[in-house]
């Protein structure tokens, strides 16, 4: 039996837990006997820049960085981060995008205004372009520090584990105080999305 | 599903955590580090284990020198660093090597290629060269840990300081990695045993001393030439690459039936093995991120490789980029889209900002150092005119002052964090009062190593385990190095603080105002009931006044001169102002700037 491998791209802004996110993706992947690599940057970009996080998995892997073109799956955690790190997106790769407009610095002090057409730019480059509000879900639970999970359970449905693994990935990686809400924060993720 | 590995004894840890690891497992007692990205967890997951001492140093000289200290007591002890940590710590670690080690010496050198986080992207290999020290540099978090425990050994094995070098790529990435029990340690009890002709480096100790450095290296050079670490992968002759560290894995994913030869010690390097290897394939190309130091070597031996005329000297490396360099091709990739960029920025609340809001009026040329606020350099703010290194800014100050003479006066602020200021600030400062310099120096007190992801320091009141530590008294520090003039200002309050700022500017002495408020990420102060502001539409004249602190929580709204009409406004203006309720930090800097009143605490 083969075992299946991908190249799953993370990109947010510092400050979005994007790095929880992946750890739980990477630890899901690493118990049910994958190999895994991921590589992220700390230190200064965290300060509300661009943020990203390259996680493989595969019966080998070797490069702890995706090659641009070669992602099976964005995740993108703010609609211009995924525009921005579009291109590391395989032909026919999905995208799993928070709808959620976080300005940068040009846009809040009105040098520019956001960009308008950014869900049409998205759809330009793969026709699998998944939008969520994961904002609004995370501020119906009232913890708008869920939306990292709530974007990982979205985008679980396009990766091969099933959820239970993901849930024993937030249990084992998590303080318990607060595991209940990052797993009822998953699971709200994946029911906005139907399976791929 | 497969089952690769058995699960109970693999675990996943990025490089930092597998360093950490394997000096546990290698029996370290004593550790000692200055923070630094990409360098500082691994001090903070040591901490962590059972029967170990571990601390912040004020810097990585003193690190060292703590772990030099530690191994002639006959325990084994590791340093970490940054790679600009090694400029610091250069001094005892050339000597070190000299006298070589009782308990096994480690130091991590943590490079980073591509400056995610550094202010250069200097290449560390050059000093274990220079300093004639080992060095073993992993290529994942698996080998990270498992070449941290050896380094251990080989350092009493050969009585020499070890240095491991990582990058970003191994320090922050994450990988599967085989946890062992620990080992006990060197073979010998702690102890010190008095030896002048090892330990105490006068000139006649340390020409013998320097004689048997030499001969260490030929034995390592052996050793190089048959440890496991340095090897053979054959496969299709006709191209070989020789590779070390991330860049290994890189070629791996890039050609993986090429031959490659994959070197795990950095320094000394086998000869025999370049020549061997060189001997069994038509083409030899050697792949390393930064400086040519591999291909130097193997070009030296006569070898005709290639190397940095095919690969960049810039910056760090990938899959893409190796295949396309040695081959020439590489699949098409979509050109990345333009969008704004989205560069780091001070946090919401962060009191720099307010320092540096009121610091911008005075229109002074402001040297500067390293921290979360050298971002001020970033327009709206654009009040940082330099950045060296740690500690450069009083040093700069003064150096531009004399250059400048009374033409200067009142024209130059040294602004330095706390932490940055014990690292290396205090001697600066001593000498701006020593040669009768005026400089006024800044000192900004946020209570924590902040950059870096918030670390105790000798100010702080606290240790590395979070016990409770006598604080350094900042202010009684510049008044016992002899500056008469010091004032502590709260930075929220811009006002005051521009007041301050300008008397002490013009005054002809040395004088430090310190910016005293705590870094608005600290869980203490998070836990603190805020306020929240919030701009009321109808008084907003979309003046801007409010925007140019660059606060991430102000965003614009632009208006059409529609949109300005319906909302009841001017045709003309071109916008408002509104606060980003999820973002407020409830600093109340902004308030004071608008002059219509129409920034006000949001009552829900």
């Amino acid at each position: 039996m083969t075992v299946p491998k991908g190249d799953i791209f993370l990109a947010g802004v510092g400050g979005q837990g994007t790095l929880l996110a992946s750890e739980v993706l990477c630890e899901a992947f690493l118990r049910s006997g994958f190999d895994v690599k991921k590589s992220e940057v700390h230190g200064m970009a965290q300060r509300g820049g661009a943020v990203t996080t390259h996680f493989r998995f595969g019966p080998k892997v070797r490069s702890p960085l995706i090659e641009p073109g070669k992602a099976d799956l964005l995740i993108a955690f703010e609609k211009i981060e995924a525009l921005r790190f579009a291109h590391f997106l395989r032909p026919g790769g999905a995208m799993v995008v928070n709808a959620q407009e976080i300005f940068p610095p040009s846009v809040a002090t009105g040098q520019e205004r956001y960009p308008e057409d950014v869900e049409r730019r998205l759809r330009a480059v793969t026709d699998r372009v998944f939008l969520v509000d994961a904002l609004a879900a995370a501020l119906s639970m009232r913890e708008v520090r869920a939306v990292n999970m709530v974007m990982a359970g979205a985008a679980s449905h396009f990766l091969p584990l099933p959820e239970s693994a993901y849930e024993e990935a937030i249990a084992v990686r998590l303080p318990s105080k607060i595991v209940p809400v990052n797993v009822q924060a998953f699971r709200a993720g994946r029911a906005l999305l139907q399976p791929a | 599903m497969s089952v690769l590995v058995k699960k109970e004894e693999i675990r996943l840890l990025s490089g930092n955590e597998a360093i950490a690891r394997g000096a546990f497992e290698a029996g370290v007692k004593v550790a000692s580090a200055y923070p630094g990205t990409p360098s500082t967890e691994i001090l903070e997951n040591f901490v962590r284990f059972e029967g170990v001492y571990a601390e912040w140093a004020p810097n990585e000289k003193v690190a060292v020198e703590v772990a030099i200290g530690a191994s002639m007591g006959g325990v084994r002890a590791l340093a970490t660093m940054k790679h600009v940590g090694v400029n610091v710590a250069a001094d005892p670690l050339f000597t070190a090597s000299y006298t070589g080690v009782r308990g096994g010496l480690v130091i991590v050198t943590a490079d980073d290629p591509e400056l995610h986080s550094s202010q250069n992207e200097q290449d560390n290999r050059h000093y274990a060269v220079a300093a004639k020290i080992p060095m073993l540099e992993p290529s994942d978090s698996f080998e990270a840990k498992e070449f941290t425990r050896l380094a251990f050994e080989l350092s009493e094995r050969f009585d020499t300081p070890v240095f491991l070098r990582t990058t970003t790529r191994i320090s922050h990435a994450k990988g599967v990695v085989r946890i062992e029990e620990p080992s006990p340690g060197p073979e010998f009890p702690p102890g010190f045993t008095p030896d002048p002709s090892k330990w105490v480096m006068l000139p006649v100790n340390a020409k013998r001393r320097h004689a048997v450095v030499e001969e260490r290296t030929k034995a390592l050079r052996e050793f190089a030439e048959t440890w496991e670490g340095n090897r053979i992968e054959w496969g299709d002759r006709s191209l070989g690459v020789i590779a070390s560290g991330v860049s290994y894995q890189y070629v791996k994913e890039a050609f993986p039936d090429a031959s490659v030869l994959k070197i795990g010690l950095a320094w000394p390097l086998p000869e025999r093995l370049f020549r061997e290897f060189a001997a069994g394939v038509s083409r030899v190309v050697v792949v390393e991120e930064l400086d040519p130091h591999v291909e130097t070597h193997v070009k030296a031996l006569g070898i005709p490789a290639q190397g940095k005329d095919l690969l960049p000297i810039v910056g760090e490396l990938d899959p893409r980029i190796v295949r396309h360099a040695i081959t020439g091709e590489a699949s098409p990739v979509r050109a990345p889209e333009a969008v704004p960029p989205r560069p780091p920025n001070l946090c919401p609340g962060c009191p720099h900002r307010g320092l540096f809001f009121a610091l911008k009026k005075l229109k002074v040329t402001v040297t500067g150092d390293i921290g979360c606020y050298t971002l001020a350099t970033l327009p709206p703010l654009s009040s940082m005119d330099s950045c060296i290194c740690m500690g450069a800014s009083i040093g700069n100050a003064h150096g531009m002052e004399k250059a400048l003479g009374a033409d200067g006066a009142g024209k130059v602020v040294a602004v330095i964090g706390d932490s940055t200021f014990l690292h290396s600030g205090v001697t600066g400062l001593m000498n701006v009062v020593y040669n009768r310099g005026a400089s006024t120096v800044v000192i900004l007190d946020n209570d924590i190593t902040a950059m870096t992801g918030a670390q105790e320091n000798p100010a702080t009141g606290k240790t590395l385990q979070g016990k409770a530590a006598r604080r350094v008294d900042i202010p009684a520090l510049c008044r016992a190095i002899g500056v008469e003039h010091v004032y502590t200002v709260n930075p929220h309050d811009m006002k005051q603080a521009e007041m301050v700022l300008r008397r002490e500017v013009a005054r002809p002495e040395p004088s430090v105002v310190i910016t005293k408020a705590p870094c608005a990420l600290l869980p203490e102060h998070r836990r603190q009931k805020r306020p929240v502001y919030e701009v009321i539409p109808d008084l907003c004249t979309g003046c801007k006044a409010c925007s140019r602190l660059g606060c991430p929580a102000i965003e614009w709204v632009p208006f059409t001169p529609e949109e300005a009409a319906s909302a009841g406004k001017k045709p003309t203006q071109r916008g408002m102002a509104r606060i980003n309720a999820l973002l407020c930090d409830g600093c109340n800097q902004c308030p004071p700037l608008c002059k219509f009143q129409a920034i006000l605490e949001r009552r829900s």
